[in-house]
Order: structure tokens, then C-alpha cells, then sequence
């Protein structure tokens, strides 16, 4: 009982026969050598496997991948720029120390993009709501909420300035 | 997680068809389903996921209140400006469950049809006088819910769309487990004219109404008609994160800031 599942993951086309009940995130981890997304509680509370399908967040631990047949996909591997760059948003959990062993870190960042996308400017209230879903060991949240605000702030700076009408 | 055969239909006669086959399994979001199979707690041949059908989907203004397709998610009715401004309760008690990922997948037919104890949207299907309609009938939202993870839904009926009157005042308030962000005891409270209907979530096997709360309420609609009134906890779910007695205090406390909240 196996499927063809296609999806375009951070920006490419990519096509494999897997059994359907193949979880988003073995699909990524496994069939696409994508390691940078997590597996931790593998029970949808801790959020160590977060990615985006479609521009939302979801755990991917409790996604089929088939569920995402035809969807675009981004992983923590597709954050940064072509040359490395660092997303804003990584820039800031790094500047912030918004870490501590890593391992949480791919899930926290994107659900932090996520959140930023819907509420530009968070408060720390919101920050904190917002990553409800993402479950840190190390570091108290304290200095992962200050590396979300700056890295909201980052965001906001990067955009291109509006152009003014004519 | 054992094998299934994974189906996708695009429309609600193909998902009716499919969901006959014996032992299949309707797919919403999958925040309960894929969690419940990975724990091979369940064994279906056959997973139908009801996400490419167009006329499960969509929130409408109906008959001054509104209907809600059946594959809408958590995160599409707490955003919703439509819902913020017919019944803002409802997107408020959408944005409280579960955490931000769930909400981008779940879905509210997901949620009512497997009627967890704990779950928050049968609260508000009880109390904003629901009515669910499925690809064969329309149900009562008085009726529609029969126990603990059981509906009055046949084997193989599909729920389409929720139908919510709009309450002239309303507000759900839930004690949460901290870790689930299930309801410990979640109550939605509305009042439509001079009638009142006070739902309580988490407390016992099903989602109920509270009857005396609904009558001193009626009569008077502020939180300090409740006070002495309290729902019986013989009966209401004990288990590690609080007692029966907890539960039943905790319904009277959530009733009284439910009927603040909704001013």
C-alpha cells in the first residue's frame, strides 16, 4: 500500500513512492535527508517538528505526508538565503541566546515565523501564547520570548519600504 | 501505525461511497485520528480524508446566526471576521483550543464527531442551539451528543455543516489542563432574549446542561445569581489532574465568569 506523494519543499520539487501512512515528518527526515526538523515527544505537544505546509504551522509529527500531496513546504533548512544568510529570525535566536542544546530550536523558529507572520508585533504576552505548542528544557522561554521580539522587529526591518503612490 | 489504504475524495457523494467500506475511517484534521493510530489504538483499512471536498468547507451568514462547513479548521473560525462579529464567543472558544498547530489542522466536524469529554466545540454546540447537518439529516445539537466519544451519528454518515443561532450574549469559559489545553471543566454560557443555556464541557462523560444555573440566570442575568448553586459531582470525572469535586466546583466558578465575560 504505497503512494506517490509530490510536494514542493523549501522552494523544490520533489516526488517519492512511500506508504501511506508515512508521517510528514519520516517523509522529510527520511526520504529527503531533511534532519533539521525534529522529532521529539513523536505525540504532537512538544513541537520540536514544526514546519510549514501551505504558509501555516503544523506538527509534522501528526501530519501524513500525503496530507500535504501538492502542498508547498518549508523546513528550518529552507529559512536562510541561498548564500547563508541567516533568516532574521534565526539571527535572533542566535544574538539572543534563545538556546541552549538546540534541539528544540528548528520547531521554535519556525513556529516563531509563523506567529510573526499573522502579528507582526507581538507583545511578550503574545509570544508566549503564540508558542504554546513548542516546549523548551534548557532555557526557561525567557531568552527565546526576547529573540522572537527581536527577531520580529528584524522582520519588520527587512521588508522592503513601500513604495510611495504616484 | 498499521497500514491503511489512503483515499481522497473531491466530493461528498465519493467520500459517502468510500466510508461504507468496512472499517474505514473518515480524516479531518487528524489531531485526534493520527495520534490514535500511532499508538495502534485503532486499525482501519481505510483512511477517507474529507480535505478536497469543496462543500465541507467555509464559514456563511445563515438565518442570522452561521453555518460552518464541517472541514473548517480551529485557526479559520478564530480568525474569522465573520465569526468575530456574529458570535465572537465562538472565535474566542476556537482560539483556545489546543495550541497554534492544532488549530491550523483540526477541524470542528473532526472535534464534534469524536465528542472527547473534554473537547471545547460541544460546549457551544449545546449552547448556541446547534444544528448539525449530515449528508442524510439534520440533528439537534441537543441530540447530537449520547456519551463519551459517542453522537447519535450513524456508521458511515458524514457531517457537513454546523448551524449556530446567535445568542444576544455569550461567552465560554474553560479551566484548562495546562499540558492538553483540554477543558478541565469548560463552560459556554448564552442567552437568547429571556431564555438562557448554560453547556459545561470536561466535567462528565458528555457535554450537559445545567439547568439550575440556567433558571436563576434567566431570572437574572448576572454572575451573583449563582451564588449557593453548585452541579451535583456525583457522577462528573475524577481522574489525576482533578476530582469530582473539584469538577463540580470548578463548573459553578467557569458558569460565573462565563456570564461576566459575556457582560
Amino acid at each position: 500500500m504505497s503512494c506517490t506523494v509530490s510536494m514542493t519543499v523549501n522552494g523544490k520539487t520533489v516526488s517519492r513512492e512511500v506508504e501511506e501512512r508515512t508521517l510528514l515528518v519520516a517523509f522529510l527526515r527520511e526520504h529527503l535527508g531533511l534532519t533539521g526538523t525534529h522529532v521529539g515527544c513523536d505525540t504532537s505537544q512538544c513541537g520540536a517538528c514544526v514546519v510549514h505546509v501551505d504558509g501555516r504551522s503544523v506538527k509534522s509529527c501528526t501530519t501524513l505526508a500525503v496530507q500535504a500531496n501538492g502542498a508547498e513546504v518549508t523546513t528550518i533548512e529552507g529559512l536562510a538565503a541561498a548564500d547563508g544568510t541567516l533568516h532574521p529570525m534565526q539571527a535572533a535566536f542566535r544574538e539572543h541566546h534563545g538556546l541552549q542544546c538546540g534541539f528544540c530550536t528548528p520547531g521554535m523558529v519556525m513556529s516563531a515565523v509563523d506567529l510573526v507572520r499573522e502579528n507582526p508585533n507581538p507583545t511578550e504576552a503574545e509570544i508566549r501564547e503564540g508558542l504554546e505548542g513548542n516546549i523548551c528544557r534548557c532555557t526557561g522561554y525567557h531568552n527565546i520570548v526576547k529573540a522572537v521580539k527581536a527577531g520580529a522587529e528584524a522582520m519588520a526591518g527587512a521588508q522592503p519600504a513601500p513604495v510611495a503612490a504616484e | 501505525m498499521y497500514a491503511f489504504t489512503y483515499q481522497r475524495p473531491t466530493s461528498l457523494a465519493d467520500a459517502a461511497a468510500a466510508i461504507q467500506a468496512e472499517e474505514a475511517k473518515l480524516l479531518g484534521g487528524g489531531q485526534t485520528l493520527l495520534p490514535t493510530l500511532k499508538q495502534r489504538l485503532a486499525r482501519p483499512t481505510d483512511l477517507i480524508d474529507l480535505g478536497a471536498i469543496p462543500e465541507l468547507k467555509g464559514i456563511r451568514e445563515a438565518d442570522g446566526g452561521l453555518e460552518i462547513g464541517a472541514f473548517t479548521r480551529h485557526a479559520e473560525v478564530a480568525h474569522s471576521d465573520l465569526v468575530k462579529r456574529v458570535i465572537p464567543s465562538l472565535a474566542s472558544l476556537a482560539e483556545g483550543i489546543g495550541d497554534r498547530q492544532v488549530r491550523n489542522m483540526g477541524t470542528i466536524g473532526g472535534s464534534i464527531a469524536n465528542a472527547d469529554p473534554s473537547a471545547d466545540y460541544p460546549s457551544a454546540v449545546v449552547a448556541l442551539k446547534a444544528t448539525v447537518t449530515t449528508d442524510r439529516r439534520s440533528i439537534a445539537g441537543d441530540d447530537f451528543f449520547t456519551g463519551m466519544f459517542e453522537t447519535a451519528l450513524e456508521p458511515g454518515e458524514i457531517v457537513k455543516s454546523v448551524r449556530f443561532a446567535r445568542p444576544d450574549k455569550a461567552a465560554y469559559a474553560k479551566f484548562r489542563n495546562p499540558a492538553s489545553r483540554y477543558a478541565i471543566v469548560g463552560v459556554f454560557v448564552a442567552k437568547f432574549g429571556a431564555e438562557v443555556r448554560v453547556a459545561v464541557t470536561g466535567a462528565a462523560g458528555s457535554v450537559f446542561r445545567a439547568e439550575a444555573f440556567e433558571t436563576a440566570l434567566s431570572a437574572d442575568f448576572r454572575a451573583e445569581a449563582l451564588n449557593g448553586l453548585s452541579v451535583e459531582a456525583d457522577g462528573l470525572n475524577a481522574d489525576i489532574h482533578a476530582s469530582a469535586d473539584y469538577r463540580a466546583h470548578l463548573v459553578t466558578v467557569m458558569a460565573k465568569r462565563a456570564v461576566e465575560a459575556a457582560g
